[in-house]
Parts: C-alpha cells; sequence; structure tokens
C-alpha cells in the first residue's frame, strides 16, 4: 500500500529509513495513523533520536498488546506527539514470549515511568534500566498477569485476598 | 407535652421489644459508602424530593459509630473490601447492610478480576436493590423493609 505522508512525517520515515535502516522493519498507515515497527534492541535510540530530531517531546502513551501468536508474541507501542507539527507517530516493538524485555526510556522521556510500570503490571515485560519498577494496580504479591490472554476474565479464585466474611460479634460468643 | 396530653392520668401497655424496635425502626442512621453513581441517587433518596427523613433516616453518619445501616452504593473493588469491612465492623450492634444496586448486589457489568463480584462475599447483606442505578424510591423501598424487619426482630429476648 502506497503511504499518505504528510511533510513533518515524511521527513520522519525518510530519517529513519537512513539513519536506522537496521532497526527499521515496517512502516504503515492504519486508520489515519501512521506506524513504525523497529528492533527491541533499538528502541532508546530511536526514541532519543525522535524526540531530539523530529520534535516529538510529548510522549503520550506507553501500551502493551498480547498478539497470542506462537512467535514475537508481545507488543510494546509508544504513542508520541509532536506539537509543533501537530502529528501523530506510533512505534511498535514485537518480544518474544519466552521473558520479554526491553529497554525502559525513562531516560528519554520522564513520564515513560509510570507507563511502563501499568504495561509491566499488565503484561509482564520486563523493562530494564526503569528505576523503580513495581506493580501499579495489583497488589505487589500477585502472581499473574491480568491482561495476558491466557487470565481469566474473573480472575483466578483466590488469588486477591477478601476480608473476612465472619462477624466479628461471633467471635465473643 | 404532647404525650402527657394526649394519655391524662391514662397509660399504655405494651412490650418492651415492641417498642425498642419501634423506636429503632424510625431512626436507621445510614452509613454512606458511595462508591460510583448510585451514591447520586443515594444522595437524591436523602433529599428533599424523596425525602428520606420522613422515615427517620435522613441523618446520614460518615462516622461509622453513629451508623445503623451501611448502603453500599456502587461497585466494590478488592482493595475498598477491605476499607468496607473496616467501617463495618466498626459499626456497633445491631446493625443492617442494604447493597445498592447491580454491581453492590452481584458484581453487575464490571465482571472482571478486579471487582468483589457481589459485596455479600465479605458483608451480611440485608436488603438488595435492583437497577442500575436503582431509583430513590427502589432504596427508600429497601428501608422500608428493613424497617419492617427490626419491627419483628426479638431484640431484648434471645430465641432459646
Amino acid at each position: 500500500m502506497a503511504l499518505d505522508l504528510s511533510e513533518p512525517l515524511q521527513k520522519v520515515i525518510d530519517g529513519l529509513a537512513e539513519d536506522f535502516s537496521d532497526a527499521l522493519i515496517d512502516v504503515y498507515q492504519s486508520s489515519g495513523d501512521t506506524f513504525v515497527r523497529i528492533k527491541p534492541e533499538a528502541n532508546v535510540e530511536v526514541c532519543r533520536y525522535l524526540k531530539e530530531e523530529h520534535h516529538f517531546i510529548y510522549l503520550t502513551d506507553v501500551i502493551g498488546a498480547d498478539r497470542f501468536t506462537s512467535e514475537e508474541r508481545f507488543e510494546v507501542i509508544y504513542n508520541l506527539v509532536s506539537l509543533r507539527d501537530r502529528e501523530r507517530l506510533f512505534v511498535k516493538a514485537w518480544l518474544e514470549e519466552e521473558s520479554p524485555e526491553i529497554a525502559s526510556i525513562t531516560e528519554v522521556w520522564e513520564s515513560a515511568n509510570w507507563f511502563e510500570r501499568q504495561t509491566y503490571d499488565m503484561f509482564g515485560i520486563n523493562f530494564t534500566n526503569h528505576p523503580d519498577l513495581r506493580r501499579m494496580y495489583m497488589p505487589e504479591d500477585f502472581e499473574y498477569y491480568p491482561l495476558r490472554k491466557e487470565f481469566p476474565l474473573l480472575g483466578i479464585p483466590g488469588s486477591i485476598e477478601l476480608p473476612s466474611s465472619t462477624p466479628d460479634s461471633e467471635h465473643e460468643i | 407535652m404532647g404525650l402527657e396530653n394526649s394519655f391524662g392520668d391514662s397509660y399504655l401497655t405494651t412490650k418492651i421489644d415492641t417498642l425498642v424496635n419501634w423506636a429503632r425502626s424510625n431512626a436507621v442512621w445510614p452509613m454512606p459508602m458511595g462508591l460510583a453513581c448510585c451514591a447520586i441517587e443515594m444522595m437524591a433518596f436523602a433529599g428533599p424530593k424523596y425525602d428520606s427523613s420522613r422515615f427517620g433516616s435522613e441523618v446520614f453518619r460518615f462516622s461509622p459509630r453513629q451508623s445503623d445501616v451501611m448502603i453500599v452504593a456502587g461497585w466494590v473493588n478488592y482493595k475498598m473490601a477491605h476499607a468496607i469491612r473496616r467501617v463495618w465492623d466498626q459499626m456497633p450492634d445491631p446493625k443492617w447492610c442494604i447493597a445498592m444496586g447491580a454491581c453492590a448486589s452481584t458484581g453487575g457489568m464490571h465482571r472482571c478480576y478486579g471487582v468483589v463480584q457481589g459485596c455479600d462475599n465479605f458483608l451480611p447483606v440485608d436488603a438488595y436493590v435492583s437497577g442500575c442505578p436503582p431509583r430513590p424510591d427502589a432504596l427508600m423501598h429497601a428501608l422500608l423493609e428493613i424497617q419492617d424487619k427490626i419491627r419483628t426482630e426479638h431484640s431484648v429476648t434471645l430465641d432459646s
């Protein structure tokens, strides 16, 4: 499919193809947005390049996805916005199912801190060099990753503690 | 005052149970446990249009130690469950509980791992109110049911 890119985004794609030809895997458009898939090893350099050279100063979100495929099952998606050019760019990286691991981009955008914690909490993706990689929503001793496809909708019975349902007045009787 | 004037020199016989239950059932002070949109309807229930003070329940107590009925209004997640149980344990006996709305009763549309599927998993619920959210009249109905329950209780003598 031929790409229909705006002028600033065309510069971004040309720049990426020139400087990161090894890391760039795919460029495509869907629903009016532009997606770039890169090798996971190159995520920090690509992100720093996009921030410093193309003014993507605003990291809107970092999300994970479970593609549920036998290879490269997990996906990390960076949602970048350039406020100057009014452009949005999605950068994706695919990770293997066994110990999914990718470098943290907190050194590029501070705001990635909690986004990556959330992604770790929900998908179990390990962000190396993260300053404080702890669970965000689930209890710290929770053993599962709720947004993985194999996790049942209603959770694992008994995995999160409920308060005692014995009426307190019955203890004395 | 009023009573002396009505009775004059005569007197009235009753059972202590009936008297205590009559007093209790007309002063059911709610502990508002507003967790979601149901709390808006709970406020309307106490407000001037529906006016729960007609039944003696206008005094919303934010201290559990002064309240008689806990209205769980909204969905309960696992983290909040511990706080609710703690508040419930601080309420003095006798106490009652209303599960207001689909979420508090069954989990409702929040059919997922983070939400307790009904607050009766950790609370002894006396009245369930259906609706999403229920109208204030429905909550008032639950209150009347609890009043009926109180009036038929043995409060000072135990069943042996």
